[in-house]
């Protein structure tokens, strides 16, 4: 039903790699991306609506949008994945059609994808080379390469090992792999969706400084994200998205971040309410001096304690890989614990996931791809994963799927999980959706105890309000919680009491009312401060 | 970092997903076999009589095909509850060696029992058996990490090996020089379904089809029970999609490998239940005659769902009976090339089934949205 009457770009080989000199921007000066009332749909869902876009040349341009507003299906339509409906798409100035990515890639725009795209075994030389080879023999193929790679490195000041399989890499470097990448198939247009919701604080200053340099030198950034703090940092300008539309074009410098979240949601999104501190009650959780292994015996919690009372909640934060999930996984009883106790109600519990569930701890894991549901499943089976013993679900040996099915579909109802359809495949659920399906699987559950795990990545922001409102109501119930979250902010506007780990130890335990930024980066850092009361309570 | 595979079949009408890929796959299979048939100088269109008359042409040919059937339902689900729990069990062909091994000690040495108690304990001794053959493979698996694919094959070998040394040097009587048992007591024999039709007044052609057809069905629905409407069947399909998500929930994987590898065994067990106790009426060497592999294909056409098993079954077994009708009748076409043409139907069918759904995705997709 493409009913554009432009003529395809000419294919060019996709080996061939554009040597670089001659840049996007017409002679007329036109944008570099321009989209004119683009329409998809997907069945009845009509994703995008008279998509209107321009992206000025050398800029950084922000797409802000809550999940399902359209944002990636657009950015799919840029890239060859999905085709238009209707409408066009000028690279400066000319209209183009792509049939797949390739032609996409030919017409120099390159996309970072939020999930890398990189072979973890190959070395950064060997995935930028990747399907761009060039040449059949890879011996000269690979020292091109390696001279064009390093060129790009100066140039654009991305500095990765080059010969380091990428699967060891920190994940902002692997990040610059991807980037390099894209740049070595000859990108002038690199679109990024959601680049941050894996990275470091500091990581993301490292990559918005290197989106600058980019654009600096004549590339055109694309900056998918639904996180408004990076929108301001970040772009030159912003486009709005919500439904699928685009509501608003703004300059970054012209807006701020309340009417952009206003654009976005529709609404007034209220202020974070710390909500009447309730007084917390007995120790829920006790946590008595434990280490932690991985599985080649490396230690990577030491000697931790601290305890989570009735009706508080107790962030963790630090920056990722110091310990926090392998401290999660015990405590949910997926790891074994090598030295020290953990007590659950004061009894000790066994490193066993069923015992915890039995003593009331409901865990929500961090990453939901990855464990937390079974992405080929309809929503209702993986909505009883590790409840499944249930007696409600059915008796003896059977599962009386009827009964799973409408106990999901209220579920889903009160969790406000979009569509509330049982019988939906997993996959198919939006990751806000599937995060908020997760939710609604384990807090009921959580009688005595709330583990959580990053409980808004990749959430949008009316899910976020959704989720914290939820996870608040939980602790005025007089449950403990142990949050653990890749974003300070969301550490802040939920614990009592915030946490910090470095190097697999607790630095500090500080209430959340006089924890500043500024001292948790010292702790995040590995560094203790005196005047912070250490291991209280 | 892993990436969900896209499901190739999404968005498409459920109709055409079971009903048109399937038998577009099959007309394209008997395409390129119409293309053998006329390399070797003969008419296609003669043998595609020839073929399908010999499989469904009259009562007893129904009989022949239905009889090959039966046991490609039992292979077939044995391949299907081992896939659901993410495993490649290659070891049918083994497994149902030992379950006839099994089969054979009840049908010889426990012949005093009247056949209503023998046949449970023989159907018993097959599961039994053959449970135990795929029990090894799947505690290495599940506590060692050795690969089950490699070890079930493995498995085949010294199944194969022990049957040979067993009959040549232990089970046959004194005196006789056939690699085989004594034949088994009147009563120790699974009753044809032309003797039951008989007995009921209903004359049927005389066919070695027989009662196991009805233990088949039966383990369909027990297979479909238990995967998708048990405890146990759910845990194993958590296994199989997301073994991780198993863990944190609870599940352990190495306990549900052990699970549903003795099934699967026990399932490939069963085959020789309608060999042995049906046909043969002794053990014999190589009864199985790799109908242990062609379940492999029957459960991927089946999709792994015993209501595609019994038609991808049925087709196995017409494509066994009408083929080696086409080798006796058509001499150019020799039992090769009727190998030949079942590796095509395997090959369209299972390794080729999304081949049809890019030419097809505009037509279905748009009749769907209108």
């Amino acid at each position: 039903m493409t009913t554009s009457p432009t003529e395809p770009v000419p294919r060019t080989s996709r080996s061939a790699i554009p040597s670089g000199d001659e840049t996007v921007t017409a002679a007329n000066g036109a944008p570099a991306v321009e989209l004119r009332a683009v329409d998809k749909w997907f069945g009845q869902v009509h994703a995008n609506r008279r998509v209107d876009l321009s992206v000025s040349s050398g800029t950084v341009h922000g797409i802000v949008g809550e999940n399902g507003a359209g944002k990636t299906t657009l950015m799919n339509i840029l890239y060859g994945f999905y085709r238009a409906d209707r409408g066009q798409i000028l690279i400066a100035g000319k209209p183009v059609v792509f049939r797949n990515s390739g032609d996409a890639i030919a017409t120099r725009i390159g996309m970072i994808h939020q999930h890398f795209m990189l072979v973890e075994t190959f070395t950064a030389v060997e995935n930028a080379m990747l399907g761009a080879e060039g040449s059949p023999l890879l011996g000269p193929a690979g020292r091109r390469a390696r001279r064009k790679l390093a060129e790009l490195e100066r140039e654009f000041g991305l500095q990765v090992p080059m010969d380091v399989p990428v699967g060891e890499l920190p994940v902002g470097q692997q990040q610059r792999v991807e980037i390099l990448k894209a740049l070595y198939r000859g990108a002038d247009i690199l679109v990024l969706d959601e680049p941050t919701s894996v990275l470091s604080p500091r990581e993301v200053e490292g990559l918005f400084r290197i989106l600058r340099t980019l654009a600096g030198r004549g590339k055109t950034i694309i900056l998918i994200t639904h996180k408004l703090a990076e929108i301001m940092a970040a772009t030159d300008r912003v486009s709005v998205m919500r439904s699928g539309a685009v509501v608003a074009h703004r300059r970054t410098a012209d807006t701020t971040v309340s009417e952009i979240a206003e654009l976005m949601v529709g609404r007034q999104i209220r202020p974070a309410s710390r909500g009447v501190p309730v007084e917390p009650g007995r120790s829920l959780l006790d946590v008595d001096r434990v280490t932690v292994r991985d599985s080649s015996g490396v230690a990577r919690v030491h000697d931790v304690s601290f305890s989570v009372r009735a009706g508080e909640i107790v962030g963790i934060a630090g920056v990722a890989g110091n310990g926090q999930s392998e401290l999660l996984e015990a405590l949910a009883g997926l790891r074994p614990v090598a030295t020290g106790r953990i007590l659950v109600d004061g009894e000790p519990a066994v490193s066993d996931s069923r015992d915890r569930r039995r003593r009331g701890v409901a865990h929500v894991p961090e990453d939901r791809r990855r464990s937390g549901l079974v992405m080929p499943f309809r929503a209702c089976e993986s909505a009883i994963l590790g409840y499944h013993h249930d007696p409600r679900y059915g008796r003896g040996l059977r599962l009386d799927w009827p009964a799973v099915s409408s106990d999901t579909r209220g579920r889903m109802e009160t969790f406000d999980v979009r569509p509330a359809n049982p019988q939906q495949r997993t996959a198919e659920l939006s990751g806000g959706n599937q995060q908020k399906l997760m939710l609604a699987r384990e807090v009921e559950r959580a009688t005595k105890v709330l583990l959580v795990g990053q409980p808004t990545r990749g959430v949008d922001l009316g899910g976020v309000e959704f989720i914290h409102d939820r996870i608040r109501s939980l602790r005025d119930a007089g449950k403990a919680m142990l949050l653990v979250s890749a974003n300070l902010d969301e550490i802040l506007d939920l614990s009592d009491w915030v946490m910090v780990m470095a190097g697999g130890r607790i630095m500090g335990k500080v209430p959340a009312g006089r924890a500043a930024e500024r001292d948790l980066g010292l702790l995040m850092g590995g560094v203790r401060k005196s005047d912070v009361p250490d291991r209280a309570p | 970092m892993s990436v969900t595979a896209p499901d190739p079949v999404s968005g498409l009408p459920r109709w055409s997903v079971l009903g048109l890929l399937p038998g577009l796959n099959l007309l394209a299979a008997f395409a390129a076999c119409g293309l053998i048939v006329l390399l070797a100088g003969e008419h296609p269109w003669q043998a595609v009589q020839v073929l399908v008359g010999g499989a469904f042409g009259s009562a007893e040919a129904v009989g022949y095909t239905l009889f090959y059937a039966t046991s490609f339902i039992f292979t077939g689900l044995a391949v299907a509850v081992a896939f659901q729990c993410g495993l490649f069990n290659i070891g049918g062909e083994g497994q149902a060696l030992i379950g006839g091994l099994g089969v054979a000690l009840v049908c010889l040495h426990l012949d005093f029992l009247p056949f209503l108690l023998l046949l449970p304990v023989a159907i018993a001794a097959a599961a039994l058996f053959g449970a135990a053959w795929a029990f090894v493979p799947a505690v290495l698996q599940a506590r060692r990490g050795s690969h089950i694919v490699i070890t079930t094959i493995m498995f085949n070998f010294i199944a194969t090996s022990i049957m040979v040394y067993l009959l040549v040097n232990v089970m046959s009587p004194a005196g006789s020089m056939q690699p085989e048992t004594r034949a088994f007591a009147e009563h120790a024999r699974l009753p044809y379904v032309h003797e039951v039709a008989g007995a009921l007044g209903w004359e049927l052609p005389s066919s070695p089809l027989n009662v196991s057809l009805i233990l088949a069905l039966l383990c369909c629905a027990g297979v479909w029970l238990f995967v998708w409407h048990t405890r146990a069947g759910y845990r194993t399909r958590v296994v199989g999609a997301n073994p991780a998500a198993a863990v944190f929930g609870g599940i352990s994987p190495g306990a549900q490998v052990v699970v549903a590898m003795t099934l699967s065994g026990a399932l490939a067990g069963c085959m020789s239940l309608n060999e042995l106790m049906g046909v043969q009426h002794r053990l014999v060497l190589e009864f199985t005659g790799g109908f242990g592999f062609v379940g492999i294909a029957v459960a991927l056409m089946g999709r792994g769902h015993p209501a595609g098993i019994v038609p991808a079954a049925v087709l196995f077994g017409a494509l066994y009976q009408g083929g080696a009708e086409l080798a006796f009748e058509i001499p150019a076409i020799t039992r090769d090339m009727v190998v030949v043409i079942q590796g095509l139907v395997i090959l369209f069918a299972g390794a080729l089934e999304y081949m049809f759904v890019p030419a097809l995705r505009p037509f279905l997709v748009r009749r769907a949205v209108d």
